[in-house]
C-alpha cells in the first residue's frame, strides 16, 4: 500500500507542469532511421553522428541504426511517420524528406514530420573525364550546346538531386544532355572515369577517389562561395581552387543538398530541443569537423526558424524545376 | 614482385596476436550469423560496424572481413543439413548437398563444401595479389551494355538446365522477374506493383523468398513424407573429414573452372550468388553424367561453393580499387571505410598500403583460420541430424520465421515467408524449378537496369550490344549458351533417327 502511494505521488509530481524541470531524455534505445541503403551518403551521415554521440556520451541510451532505403528512401519516411508521437525514432535524410512526395505517389507528406536540424550542405560539381579537352565549365557547356543530346550526363537515380540539377542547368543555359540514371554516385563516378559518359554532377566525396588518380577533373562547384581550402588532391589543386559555377559564367547561383534530421509528428517540444542540442554539440566536435573537411561538405548548422525557412526556399526552387519538367505526380 | 614485397609487409601487419584473435572472433561470429537464415552477412557486418568506430581501420576491416568469411561458410552448413540456405549465395549448394546429407553423407558433403570454399577464396585472393592493377583497369571498361551481357550469360546458362522442361524454367524466371520489379524503379523513378501497400515499397527481399521456398517448403514436404529426416544412422567421426579431404584433388577440373567463374563474377560484378548458380550450371553441363546432379553428386557441392567464395573475395577488389561494391556485404564495408576516414578508389593502394595489404594478407590468413574452425564444427553439425524430427522440425520453423523478421524488421515479411513456403511446396509438387526464380529475383532488377541504361545510351538501338569487342564477345558467349541446349537436343534426335534407319536397313 505504501509503495502504491509513493508511486502515485511520483506520478502526480511528474504530471505537474513546471515541476518537471528536468528536460526530456530518451527512456529507451533510440532508433536512427536511415533513408538510404548501407554505404550511401545518408548512411555515412547517420553513422558518423551515431559514432560521435556514442563516444561523447551525448545520448544516454543505445543508438540503433536501421537502413530503410527502399523506394529512394520512401520506406524510411513511411517507417518514421508510423512512429507518430514517439521521440525515439529519429529520421535521417536529405532534401528528399520534402521533395520525394512531389515526384512519386507516396504515403507520407512533409507534415508527417517535425523538423529538427540540418548539419551540413553537400556540394555538387560538374565533373568531366580526366582526359577531356575541356578545362573550364564554359568550354564544356559551349560544346554541349553545339551538339544537343550529343553528350551524356551520369547521375544517381531518377528525378533525384542529380537529374534536378541537370534540368536546372538545361533550363538556365539551353544545353541538352542525355541523362543516364545509375544506382548510385559510386557507379556514376566509375562510368565517368571509364569514359562511358561525358560528365556527372557528383558530390565531392563520390568522386574524390577518381580525382586523386586524375581519372576525372572538376570544372566548377554550384556553391555561392568557393569550397574550403584543402591539401592538394591532384596536380597541385585542392577543393578551394575549383571556381564556383557563377565565376565560370553559368547563370546558376547555387545548388546544395542539406543533411537533415527529423522526428515524427506530434512529439513533445522538449524532445525536439533535446535532439537540437545533441546535434549542435555533435556539429561542434573535432570528429565532425574532420568528417566535413574530408568529404568537402559545407558545415552549416541550422535549427528552428532558420531551418524551416531554408526548407521553404529549397522546396520552392525545386518545385519550379519539377513543374517545368512535368515530374509532379497528382 | 612489387606486389609480393607489399604482401609480405601486409603479413607483418596481419600476423599480430591481436589481429589473429580478431580473425578467430570474427569467423566464429560469422558462422553463427551465416547459420541463422535471414540474418546474413550484410546484416551481421552492419550490426558490428558501430563497434569498429573506435578501432584502427586495419583491425576493423580484419574483423569485418573475417565475419564475412565465417558467414559464407556458415551459410553452406544449413544448406546441406536442412536444405535451408543460410545465405542466398549458398542456395545452389542445397541442390546436391542436401541429397548427400539425406543419404547419410553429411560429413562428406560438409567437408567438401568447406575445403572447396577455402580453395575458391584463396584463388580469389591470389588474383587480387597478383593482378590488382590490371583488373582495376579492366573493370573500368565495363558499362551498362557489358553488365547486361554478363547477366545475360548467367541467365542463358540456366535455360534447359533443370530436369524439368525449358518452358518451366522460363515460367519460374518470369515469376522471379515480376517479384524483382516490385518497389522503386531507379531508371524511371516510378513506383511499381506496390498497389499502394507501404510494406512493398522496399520490394520483396530474395532472402525472404529463400527462407520460405526452401525452409518452409522443405518442411511441408518432409511432413508429407512421414515426419523424419533420413541419414539418422550416419556415423560421424573426425577421421571422415580427413578422408574426404584426401579425395579433393580428384576434382581439380571442377575446382579450377569454378574458381575462374567465381573470380570473373566477383570482378564484373555479378556477385557471389550469381557466381554459385552459374558455376553449378556449368558443372552440370560439362559433366559426363549430368543425370547424377541433384541426387547427391559431390561435384554439385564443390562447384557452387568454390565459385561463391572466389567471388566473395574477388569482390573486395572493385570495392577497394573502384569504390564499387561487388556484393551487398561489400557495400556495407565500403560505408565503414568512409567512416574510418578512407576513400576507396584507385589511389587507396598507393596512399594506404598498410591498410590494403594488411587486408589482403588477412584474407589469406582469415580463410585458413575459417577452414580450420569450420572443419572442426563438422561433427557437431552433422550430428544434429540425429535429433528426432519432432524436436528439430518445430525449431526450424521458429528459426525460419525469426530469420524472416530479422531481414528488415518487418512483421509483414513473416507472412510473406509463409506464402513463399506454400509456393515452394506447389513448385515441387508441379515439378517447377525454384532456382531460376531465385536467380531472377537476385539479378533480375540489375539486369533490367543495365538493359534500360544501355537503351538510354544508344537512344533505343539494340546495336549497342555489338558495339565493341568486349560486349560482342560476351553477348556471343551468352547466345551460344542459350542455343547449346536446343542444338544438343536436335543433334541427339538426328542421331537417333539415323540409328533407327540403320537398324531397319
Amino acid at each position: 500500500m505504501a509503495m502504491f502511494r509513493t508511486a502515485a505521488l511520483a506520478a502526480a509530481i511528474a504530471l505537474v507542469p513546471g515541476a518537471a524541470a528536468l528536460a526530456w531524455e530518451p527512456t529507451k534505445p533510440v532508433e536512427f532511421v536511415v533513408t538510404s541503403g548501407p554505404g550511401g551518403g545518408t548512411d555515412t551521415f547517420a553513422r558518423v553522428v551515431q559514432s560521435i554521440a556514442t563516444k561523447n556520451k551525448l545520448i544516454n541510451q543505445p543508438i540503433i541504426v536501421v537502413n530503410k532505403g527502399g523506394g529512394s528512401g520512401a520506406e524510411g519516411f513511411v517507417h518514421g511517420k508510423a512512429g507518430k508521437g514517439d521521440p525515439h525514432r529519429v529520421v535521417f535524410g536529405t532534401n528528399n524528406a520534402y521533395l520525394l512526395p512531389y515526384v512519386a505517389k507516396l504515403a507520407f507528406k512533409p507534415a508527417d514530420f517535425t523538423p529538427v536540424a540540418s548539419l551540413a550542405l553537400d556540394e555538387f560539381l560538374i565533373w568531366v573525364n580526366g582526359s577531356a579537352p575541356f578545362d573550364d565549365a564554359k568550354a564544356y557547356l559551349d560544346a554541349v550546346k553545339a551538339k544537343p543530346s550529343g553528350f551524356k550526363m551520369a547521375g544517381s537515380q531518377s528525378k533525384d538531386t542529380d537529374q534536378t540539377l541537370t534540368a536546372m542547368i538545361e533550363q538556365a543555359t539551353g544545353a541538352k544532355w542525355i541523362y543516364v540514371p545509375f544506382q548510385g554516385g559510386g557507379v556514376a563516378a566509375t562510368q565517368l572515369a571509364g569514359g562511358h559518359v561525358d560528365s556527372n554532377t557528383n558530390n565531392p566525396n563520390e568522386n574524390i577517389g577518381q580525382w586523386k588518380a586524375g581519372q576525372v577533373k572538376p570544372l566548377c562547384v554550384f556553391s555561392p562561395v568557393r569550397l574550403a581550402k584543402s591539401e592538394a588532391i591532384f596536380n597541385g589543386k585542392g577543393w578551394g581552387d575549383i571556381p564556383t559555377c557563377k565565376e565560370a559564367g553559368l547563370p546558376l547561383e547555387a545548388f546544395q543538398m542539406p543533411r537533415t534530421v527529423w522526428l515524427p509528428a506530434e512529439v513533445p517540444a522538449d524532445s525536439v530541443k533535446f535532439y537540437e542540442d545533441v546535434l549542435e554539440k555533435v556539429s561542434q566536435t573535432d570528429e565532425w569537423k574532420e568528417f566535413i573537411a574530408r568529404t568537402a561538405q559545407t558545415p552549416r548548422f541550422m535549427k528552428g526558424k532558420e531551418f524551416t525557412d531554408f526548407v521553404a526556399r529549397d522546396e520552392a526552387a525545386n518545385r519550379k524545376v519539377f513543374e517545368t519538367e512535368g515530374w509532379v505526380v497528382k | 614482385m612489387d606486389n609480393f614485397a607489399s604482401l609480405m609487409h601486409g603479413f607483418s601487419v596481419a600476423l599480430t596476436f591481436h589481429h589473429v584473435a580478431l580473425m578467430m572472433g570474427g569467423v566464429l561470429l560469422g558462422i553463427l550469423v551465416g547459420v541463422l537464415p535471414g540474418l546474413g552477412a550484410p546484416n551481421g557486418v552492419s550490426l558490428l560496424l558501430p563497434l569498429t568506430f573506435s578501432m584502427d581501420p586495419v583491425s576493423a576491416i580484419i574483423l569485418l572481413t573475417s565475419l564475412y568469411w565465417g558467414a559464407l561458410f556458415g551459410g553452406s552448413t544449413t544448406s546441406i543439413i536442412f536444405n535451408i540456405p543460410g545465405e542466398p549465395s549458398s542456395v545452389a549448394t542445397t541442390f546436391d548437398g542436401h541429397p548427400m546429407a539425406k543419404q547419410g553423407r553429411a560429413t562428406e558433403a560438409l567437408s567438401l563444401a568447406f575445403l572447396s570454399a577455402g580453395f575458391g577464396a584463396l584463388a580469389g585472393v591470389l588474383l587480387i595479389t597478383a593482378l590488382s592493377g590490371w583488373v582495376a583497369k579492366f573493370a573500368l571498361r565495363f558499362s551498362s551494355p557489358e553488365f547486361f551481357a554478363v547477366y545475360f550469360i548467367t541467365f542463358a546458362s540456366f535455360i534447359g538446365l533443370g530436369g524439368s522442361s525449358a518452358f518451366k524454367s522460363i515460367v519460374a524466371m518470369g515469376v522471379g522477374f515480376t517479384l524483382a520489379s516490385i518497389g522503386m524503379d531507379s531508371v524511371s523513378g516510378n513506383i511499381r506493383l506496390t498497389y499502394e501497400f507501404d510494406v512493398l515499397l522496399g520490394g520483396v527481399s530474395f532472402l525472404i523468398a529463400v527462407i520460405g521456398l526452401f525452409g518452409i517448403g522443405e518442411l511441408l514436404l518432409t511432413m508429407e513424407d512421414g515426419l523424419r529426416f533420413d541419414g539418422v544412422a550416419a556415423k560421424v567421426r573426425l577421421g571422415d573429414v580427413l578422408r574426404t579431404a584426401a579425395t579433393l584433388p580428384r576434382y581439380w577440373v571442377a575446382l579450377l573452372r569454378s574458381s575462374a567463374i567465381g573470380i570473373w563474377m566477383g570482378i564484373t560484378p555479378g556477385g557471389p550468388t550469381a557466381a554459385s548458380f552459374m558455376s553449378y550450371a556449368m558443372a552440370k553441363r560439362s559433366s559426363r553424367n549430368p543425370e547424377k546432379f541433384g541426387k547427391g553428386e559431390p561435384e554439385g557441392v564443390i562447384s557452387p561453393e568454390t565459385a561463391d567464395h572466389a567471388a566473395g573475395s574477388a569482390a573486395m577488389l572493385p570495392m577497394l580499387a573502384l569504390g564499387i561494391p561487388g556484393s551487398a556485404t561489400a557495400a556495407v564495408m565500403m560505408g565503414g571505410l568512409m567512416i574510418w576516414g578512407l576513400n576507396p578508389g584507385p589511389m587507396l593502394f598507393t596512399e594506404r598500403p598498410d591498410f590494403v595489404w594488411g587486408l589482403i594478407a588477412s584474407m589469406y590468413l582469415g580463410n585458413v583460420v575459417a577452414v580450420v574452425v569450420v572443419l572442426a564444427t563438422v561433427p557437431l553439425f552433422a550430428s544434429i541430424l540425429r535429433i528426432p524430427f519432432s524436436i528439430i522440425g518445430p525449431l526450424i520453423v521458429v528459426i525460419c520465421f525469426i530469420g524472416a523478421y530479422t531481414v528488415a524488421g518487418k512483421p509483414f515479411d513473416i507472412w510473406l515467408a509463409l506464402a513463399f513456403g506454400v509456393v515452394g511446396y506447389a513448385f515441387k509438387k508441379l515439378d517447377y524449378p525454384i532456382a531460376p526464380m531465385i536467380l531472377a529475383m537476385v539479378i533480375g532488377d540489375k539486369a533490367e537496369d543495365a538493359f534500360r541504361q544501355s537503351m538510354i545510351f544508344s537512344q533505343g538501338s539494340l546495336s549497342i550490344f555489338w558495339s565493341n569487342s568486349l560486349v560482342t564477345s560476351l553477348m556471343a558467349l551468352g547466345l551460344l549458351l542459350l542455343l547449346l541446349h536446343p542444338l544438343q537436343l536436335a543433334w541427339r534426335g538426328a542421331r537417333r533417327l539415323t540409328a533407327a534407319h540403320a537398324t531397319r536397313g
